[in-house]
């Protein structure tokens, strides 16, 4: 992990790895490699996890083994900040003078967040609770098997939209900076110098911090395993998901100005949208007022 | 002696315990407001902890999460609730049982809505006979005062490591002042070790709390709760024992047997019914009558030894439900009929009072006695307190 340490030896490595060998967790899964890529991120760094119902959770393993290799709380569904909330404040109130308090992270999928949880979510926003915040957004119920939430794009087939979604997506990071929180960001695993950097930047950061993490889910979005690297690149490179953060809820920054790649790619690789012709026009045009909005709202 | 609520009474034991943690890793509560327990999560904002934060949260739901946090974090941890409040909060209340957090709530009883009603009703927390929690029912704000403190040992020791539910009628307790002896913090430092939760979250020893468990490691888990359970009414019996040394009172147990050493009938009632129901019983004897009454305070576990032992000679049993389980009568009827099953063929006779808060006088109590008396079997639930 680190090798500017001449003592780093390959076990000493294994044992700063957020995530152990041996999950059971699906190839190409987005939720998986932002969960090495926060592993790094927060390197020396004391902390817990608080991880509803969720494949997050289920990457544990079973009883008495687990995957995580930091303590971790499973909390109920829609629970993760409010749970997240009582351990904070008890590190707060116990932490040593000469030190900080150890970090607490919540680690929830789109349902958690968007869904079940945005009640929980909101108030422990609204009181500015002294947590990192990350939801992993693979735009399904994912671990039982892909239905479709408020996170699901339009026009995406899941099990219970099966001619497609009609709705939008909901923006969850407008919704955070709404509650004025202090920290905002998206977060690409096809950018890990961005992740990591906006990681760090947080931990500098008291109050709640929120975190999206496009997060492709080839079992759900019936896509190769192989490109769910370059799927998400699509995305960010083509304005579908952009890389952005917002500071107090009034401060955008935008990290990746779309290239110019027609957001068709993205789509075109993903069989959840196959047979979806008139609503990716729909979808394009989506893509086009949103990135005129953030654009609006960075230059304020 | 001071001249109090019980709502006052439960905020200041629970406030007192959580100051009393104050050397180790503080205290830490979620709440939520909800007529008529909210002047309980009043009194805990208002409370100057030394070592502690009060979280005032956006649903029960959360309460209880707030507390399961701060619990598995290593702090003390306390709230309160009632009615729809706890019926909104049911998924969290099973989680502090099943993660073994000694969390203590106070519980208002109130009826469950709709219709819309917020007098006393003991359908609420009776809910939740089935999920680990330890459950008393308390019949006098002195009562509520020294059992919320008395949870708090006994939820904590290491024996037990289970959440107590303090519970009280609405009204009836919760807002009636009373004069009444309130523990000092010098009391409570006493009689309160610091908690200590032997599973905490602990970076040197990193586990994962609430993963998947196989059948066999789940029957395990159950198995232990039950064992926990089993320890219960040993332990409280020691712990009220430390609790008489350290505040020079009694504090009621288990069950509480009132002039039953020679009854031929038995009034079995619960919570604020007993204190009406013992006066009652003292006029009857008077008369000569061989009558007498038992007072349930622990629900959960459900003292059945105890109870068969005090019922052994007994003719006829009275079960007075200030509770209604749809299409089955009153929940404690049942448990105490669950209990003496196999033991002696004797009539159990449930008894619907006070539902909705509806109040029960000496004269619905005198009621009773009569129509037990009469009886020559048990029949369904006879609802009291309908208008002819």
């Amino acid at each position: 992990m680190n090798a500017a340490n001449p003592d780093s030896s390959p076990e000493s490595s294994m044992a700063e790895c957020l995530l152990r060998p041996g999950n059971t967790n699906c190839g190409g899964c987005g939720m998986s490699t932002g969960l090495t890529m926060l592993g790094r991120a927060l390197e020396n760094e004391s902390y817990s996890l608080v991880i509803p119902a969720c494949c997050g959770i289920v990457t544990a393993g079973a009883f008495p083994t687990t995957s995580y290799n930091v303590p971790v709380a499973a909390s109920t569904f829609a629970s993760s900040p409010a749970y997240a909330s009582g351990v904070a404040a008890v590190n707060e109130l116990n932490h040593d003078p000469d030190d900080k308090p150890g970090h607490v992270i919540c680690w929830a999928g789109d349902g958690g967040t968007y869904d079940i949880g945005i009640a929980t979510l909101s108030a422990a926003a609204e009181r500015n609770e002294n947590l990192i915040y990350f939801c992993y957004d693979n735009e399904i119920y994912g671990n039982t098997g892909g239905q479709r939430s408020s996170a699901t794009p339009t026009a995406a087939k899941t099990t219970t939209t099966p001619a497609g979604k009609g709705e939008k997506k909901k923006e969850i990071i407008e919704i955070m900076a709404a509650h004025h929180v202090p920290y905002a960001a998206t977060l690409s695993i096809a950018h890990p110098e961005d992740f990591r950097d906006k990681i760090r930047k947080a931990l500098e950061i008291r109050g709640f911090r929120f975190f999206l993490i496009h997060s492709p889910c080839p079992t759900g979005w019936k896509t190769e395993p192989a490109e769910s690297i370059e799927l998400v690149s699509l995305a960010v490179r083509s304005g579908v998901f952009p890389l952005y953060e917002v500071f107090n809820g009034i401060d955008y920054r935008i990290q990746a100005e779309p290239d110019g790649t027609d957001p068709a790619r993205y789509y075109e690789k993903q069989k959840r949208f196959s047979g979806q012709e008139i609503n990716l026009q729909t979808v394009k045009r989506n893509v086009q007022e949103k990135q005129a909005r953030l654009k609006q709202l960075a230059a304020l | 002696m001071q001249l109090v609520t019980g709502n006052h009474a439960a905020g200041h034991s629970m406030s007192v315990a959580g100051e009393a943690n104050r050397n180790s890793r503080g205290v830490v509560c979620g709440i939520y407001p909800i007529t008529p327990q909210t002047e309980i999560v009043e009194y805990i904002a208002r409370y100057p902890f030394t070592k502690g934060r009060v979280i005032p949260v956006e649903s029960e739901h959360s309460a209880m999460g707030v507390c399961i946090g701060a619990a598995l974090n290593g702090a003390r941890t306390f709230t309160a609730s009632s009615s729809n409040g706890l019926a909104y909060m049911a998924e969290n209340i099973m989680v502090a049982a099943f993660y073994r957090l000694p969390v203590v709530m106070v519980a208002v009883n109130r009826t469950l809505g709709p219709p819309w009603n917020i007098w006393a009703d003991q359908g609420d927390s009776l809910m939740f006979r089935d999920f680990a929690w330890i459950q008393l029912y308390c019949d006098s704000n002195q009562d509520v005062a020294d059992t919320t403190m008395l949870a708090f040992r006994l939820a904590e020791d290491p024996r037990v490591l289970l959440p107590v539910m303090v519970c009280m009628d609405a009204f009836i307790v919760s807002h009636t002042s009373m004069e009444i002896e309130l523990a000092t913090q010098e009391q409570t430092d006493r009689y309160l070790p610091p908690c200590r939760i032997p599973h905490r979250l602990d970076q040197e020893h990193p586990r994962t709390v609430g993963g998947m468990t196989f059948p066999q490691e789940t029957l395990t888990h159950r198995l232990e709760l039950d064992e926990a359970m089993k320890c219960v009414p040993d332990v409280l019996e020691e712990h009220r024992r430390n609790f008489k040394e350290v505040f020079g009172r009694e504090v009621a147990g288990a069950v509480s047997a009132y002039r039953t050493d020679d009854a031929d009938r038995i009034l079995i009632v619960s919570a604020s019914i007993s204190t009406t129901a013992r006066k009652v019983i003292d006029k009857r004897r008077e008369r000569g009558e061989k009558i007498g009454m038992i007072r349930i305070k622990l629900f959960r576990p459900f003292p059945g030894g105890q109870l068969r032992e005090l019922c052994a000679n007994a003719e006829k049993i009275g079960v007075l439900d200030r509770n209604y389980a749809a299409g089955t009568g009153g929940i404690f009827c049942h448990e105490v009929r669950a209990c003496l099953q196999g033991q002696h063929d004797r009539l159990v006779q449930g008894y619907l009072t006070g539902i909705g808060g509806g109040d029960v006088i000496p004269k619905t109590v005198h009621e009773v006695i009569e129509d037990l008396t009469q009886r020559s079997q048990a029949g369904e639930a006879v609802w009291k307190g309908i208008d002819p």
